[in-house]
């Protein structure tokens, strides 16, 4: 009896325990987690989720600087572009939105300074 | 030696429907005599501008494909700077965009056709957007 019941819980552990979205949960102290390169260790307490490139995720090739939607989401309030270390895009993608954003600016889609009043 | 350019333009916001079909049909009639292509004339309405344009807080947007060499988007640009109630114009080349994109576009297809593999993949990105 004793032999049955243990081979049973043992591999039911190994494979709890191999499973990684398992153990932040029992561990939620942890800073930075096992998908955090960002994150330091011991200094931040909020788990930092990996930035990835929103152009590459959802496969938007065409940048445009008519859609500004789009562009808007990029942009700081105070008209600046958002840099890729704070949104994750990759720097292919970067490049192109700072062009879309410029062009965008130029034909008052999009304020150079301030927010579009 | 065909380009592909996207003229857009923004003329007062105080013109008439009629002055801006005028305006438009001359720029057609300067594309057809430079040997030129008006592919669409798109009339985007009336938007607010993100900042003040000589003294417009708001305008109407046009938007005008054209195909044809650099010396007509000369000329068409010295039109239009010309033209009292346009406020503001930006002449965008996009045939090599369209190329690039088109090229994209064909390679995913072919991956799609030859090989469904892309199934683990597709099951990864769902599962990050989820």
């Amino acid at each position: 009896m004793a032999d049955e019941t243990r081979p049973a819980t043992s591999p039911a552990e190994g494979t709890s325990g191999g499973e990684r979205p398992d153990r932040p949960e029992r561990r939620p102290p942890r800073p930075g987690g096992p998908a955090g390169p960002g994150g330091r260790e011991g200094g931040r307490k909020y788990f930092r989720r990996k930035k990835v490139c929103k152009f590459c995720v959802e496969k938007i090739e065409a940048i445009n600087y008519k859609d500004v939607r789009l562009l808007a989401q990029f942009v700081a309030e105070s008209g600046k572009i958002v840099p890729r270390r704070l949104t994750g895009v990759c720097t292919p993608h970067q490049r192109r939105l700072s062009t879309a954003i410029k062009r965008a600016r130029n034909i008052a889609l999009l304020p150079f300074a301030g927010r579009a009043s | 030696m065909n380009r592909t350019y996207e003229l857009m333009f923004i003329v007062r916001p105080d013109m008439t429907e009629e002055d801006q079909d005028k305006l438009i049909s001359t720029l057609e009639s300067a594309v057809a005599s430079s040997s030129g292509n008006a592919k669409s004339v798109e009339k985007m309405g009336k938007r607010r501008l993100a900042y003040a344009v000589r003294g417009f807080r708001e305008g109407i947007y046009v938007l005008l494909t054209v195909e044809g060499g650099g010396g007509l988007i000369h000329e068409l640009e010295r039109r239009l700077r010309v033209t009292e109630p346009v406020i503001k114009f930006l002449t965008v080349r996009i045939d090599e965009e369209q190329k690039r994109l088109d090229k994209i576009k064909k390679i995913r297809e072919s991956r799609r056709k030859t090989a469904p593999a892309p199934a683990e993949t597709g099951g990864e990105t769902a599962a990050v957007t989820a």
